[in-house]
């Protein structure tokens, strides 16, 4: 008796604690993105209403990809796209980083003052944030005519919101100015964990200023880039609201601003006379899903497995 | 799965909520997208049925506008949705009926009050059976500033397409007011306001809207470019910026008196009479020549359905002979200015302006918008290219003839003529 008794604690016990801790996030995970996923996915491959539905195969996609009557709209959202994401990329990134190193400048004053203006944006309503913009770009209650005015800038005021070669770059910019502080905030915060005696060394070598940012403080950052990045590209492909709230679910002018998630809305949840088509609604929302899995699946294979990491 | 708990939770707040009016045998819910309207419905309207039936009680409960479709479908497929619901026109509704989620009220009492025109909106293609009472109508038009017309030498509001460029050419040369307010922002302004508001006197109405409807005439005919190219005449008059200006912007400029002529729909008055100041009157569409037959744009909006799923067919039956009686024809027209009675009943509407517009259904023939029925059906949807090629034509992006072409295509990859 005394032999079992002392073999027993030599046996691993369930560790029931993992499961009971894991169950809650499991549970409300797969109710709430795995299973609408899945259900998703496979309205995809259906046509029909509600009463007559019948399996489809790729039709949808099919008819997305090549019928003009989807695919103009359908590649001009895409190209639309691709152009805001390109857009928030080159500005709203080295920005980004321009502003996380100014700030940490030991010399810098008012430094916290920076950071929450900055960052505030970030936190806003993207109600708010096209509602104001949309005010200050106003053609007739505008300060930015005014303000152009001011300085005798005026003739280059245009109806930016309205027309077609200027809409799309227009809300990219607002959406850069809206989602900065982020960059900023992961830069920053990288910057800091740079330890001194990486730096100290570098100011031995003779590497100061410009230089030590370029050589020494860039390099240390590049794994946090990779993941603004990814954030950027996951944002903008999913991005909706700033285009409905500022342009409405037609995107104009003559859908210069239609980005996948405007045209998923109106294939979806249709519009005035538009009927929603859950089916190809669901197709267009699959096809967004591959883009972003697929960005997300290049940048963690090819490019994070491939990133050197310091270890301090 | 969610939506049986949505319902027991509603079921649950229906009967906790009607417990405190026990002496309510049975109550009614309305689902609408009208919230402005909540005020009106539940001081004005609803206490004159309730007085007359004590027995039933009327919850007036709105949705926001633009998810009140989605919002509607969700809560059928649930079988939450309240017992009468507020009608959209054409195909959202025909949708519902055809799902057999409203009820056929064809031979309902009081739907002798509607002519066929009034129940276009809310009845089978064949017109044999109809699923909603009509409400209300709303017509376009041009709302003035008198103020404005007076300082430039205006004396009557112009009747044909000359006066009207004219007129316009005055009070561009005055300066001090702009002269035609309207945006292309938002899109819709420009096909409905524009478009759709002077096209009638141009494809002759129904006759028109029907020709398109049967195949035998196009988008590319001279009737149907015809009001593009009135549309590509508007850009020299409009305010600086305005492809940015949206359609609270233009509301804003008329309200305040900074602008002359508003492209209206009836809807407006309301709003352009919260400020007491302001001096308007309306007047219609031009036509080519003096004298010309007009027509004009009196399109059917809103109607009210019965749930099929409702508990309480009996009473809201009772409640939708009510909403098709000429009480509450009148009080609705008179409550909301801008909305007509499309019943045969004679109905006094009392504010000036919105008698204005409804005069002209004396003079004018009437009809409805013509991207509305059968053919917004299919991909791309008429309606929405609508919005864009009307707001690229004043815009001076597209020329009326490419405007209309492009229409055209759209339409016709889909629509077959009679097959529908």
């Amino acid at each position: 008796m005394a032999d079992v008794a002392a073999s027993k604690p030599q046996r691993r016990p369930v560790r029931w604690h993992i499961a009971v801790f894991l169950t809650p996030a499991v549970l409300i995970y797969t109710i709430l993105m795995i299973i609408p996923l899945i259900s998703t996915l496979q309205q995809s491959t259906m046509t029909g209403d509600l009463e007559h539905r019948a399996f489809f195969g790729l039709g949808n996609f099919v008819e997305l990809f090549t019928d003009p009557r989807w695919s103009t709209a359908f590649w001009n959202a895409l190209r639309n796209n691709i152009y805001f994401f390109f857009i928030n990329m080159v500005v709203q990134n080295p920005i980004g980083i321009l502003l996380a190193a100014l700030l940490s400048s030991p010399t810098l004053r008012l430094r916290g003052f920076y950071r929450t203006a900055i960052f505030i944006p970030t936190i806003l309503s993207f109600v708010i944030v096209g509602f104001v913009w949309k005010l200050l770009l106003s053609p007739i209650w505008g300060v930015a005519p005014t303000i152009l005015k001011f300085f005798h800038l005026g003739q280059y005021f245009q109806a930016w919101l309205g027309k077609e070669p200027y809409a799309l770059t227009t809300l990219s910019l607002i959406s850069v100015w809206q989602y900065v502080g982020i960059p900023m905030m992961l830069v920053y915060a990288a910057l800091l964990s740079i330890p001194d005696e990486v730096l100290e060394a570098a100011e031995c070598d003779g590497i100061t200023g410009w230089a030590q940012f370029w050589k020494i403080k860039l390099p240390l950052i590049l794994p946090t880039l990779g993941i603004i990045s990814i954030l950027t590209f996951v944002g903008n492909f999913n991005a909706f609201d700033l285009v409905y709230v500022a342009q409405g679910a037609v995107a104009g002018p003559n859908f210069s601003t239609d980005l996948l998630g405007t045209f998923l809305y109106r294939t979806f949840f249709g519009n005035q006379l538009q009927l929603g088509d859950p089916n190809m609604g669901s197709a267009v929302a699959t096809v967004m899903f591959v883009i972003i899995l697929g960005g997300v699946c290049t940048y963690l294979f090819l490019v994070q497995t491939r990133l050197r990491r310091y270890q301090f | 799965m969610s939506n049986s708990l949505l319902a027991s939770v509603l079921l649950a707040t229906t009967v906790l909520g009607s417990a405190g009016f026990a002496y309510a045998d049975t109550t009614l819910t309305i689902e609408s997208w009208r919230s402005d309207d909540l005020p009106i419905w539940q001081d004005k309207i609803l206490p004159v049925f309730m007085k007359e039936h004590p027995d039933i009680k009327v919850v007036f409960s709105p949705t926001d506008s633009t998810q009140y479709n989605a919002a509607l479908n969700t809560k059928l497929q649930g079988g939450s949705a309240g017992d009468i619901v507020t009608c959209r026109p054409f195909d959202a509704s025909l949708a519902l009926f055809k799902a057999k989620q409203l009820a056929d009220i064809t031979s309902l009492p009081g739907m002798e009050n509607f002519s066929d025109t009034a129940k276009v909106a809310w009845s089978t293609d064949d017109g044999k059976q109809t699923f909603c009472v009509p409400m209300a109508s709303v017509i376009h038009g041009f709302i003035y500033n008198k103020d404005a017309f007076a300082k430039v030498g205006i004396t009557a509001p112009p009747a044909t397409w000359d006066e009207f460029y004219a007129d316009l050419d005055k009070i561009k040369a005055d300066g001090t007011y702009i002269p035609l307010d309207i945006g292309t922002h938002d899109q819709w302004e420009a096909a409905t306001m524009g478009y759709q508001n002077i096209g009638p006197n141009y494809w002759k109405g129904e006759d028109g809207r029907k020709a398109l409807i049967a195949g035998k005439q196009k988008l590319t005919d001279a009737d149907w470019v015809a009001p593009f190219t009135q549309l590509a005449k508007w850009k020299p008059y409009l305010a600086d910026g305005f492809e940015a200006q949206t359609d609270s912007d233009s509301t804003t400029l008329f309200q305040t008196g900074k602008a002359a002529i508003y492209p209206a729909g009836s809807w407006a008055i309301t709003s352009f009479e919260q400020n007491a100041d302001l001096k308007m009157a309306a007047f219609p569409p031009p036509v080519e020549k003096a004298g010309d037959q007009c027509y004009i744009s009196d399109h059917v909006d809103i109607a009210m359905g019965l749930n099929a799923a409702s508990k309480n067919q009996d009473a809201a039956k009772t409640f939708l002979t009510w909403v098709a009686s000429d009480e509450f024809q009148g009080l609705y027209a008179n409550s909301l200015p801008g909305f007509f009675p499309m019943s045969s009943h004679t109905i006094a509407v009392n504010d000036p302006i919105a008698q204005q517009f409804v005069a002209w259904r004396q003079t004018c023939k009437g009809t409805i918008r013509s991207t509305y029925q059968i053919l917004s059906r299919g991909t791309p949807n008429l309606e929405n290219d609508t919005w864009t090629e009307a707001a690229n034509v004043i815009n001076g992006t597209d020329t009326p003839e490419a405007a209309a072409k492009k229409l055209q295509d759209g339409l016709d990859s889909w629509y077959k003529p009679g097959a529908m």
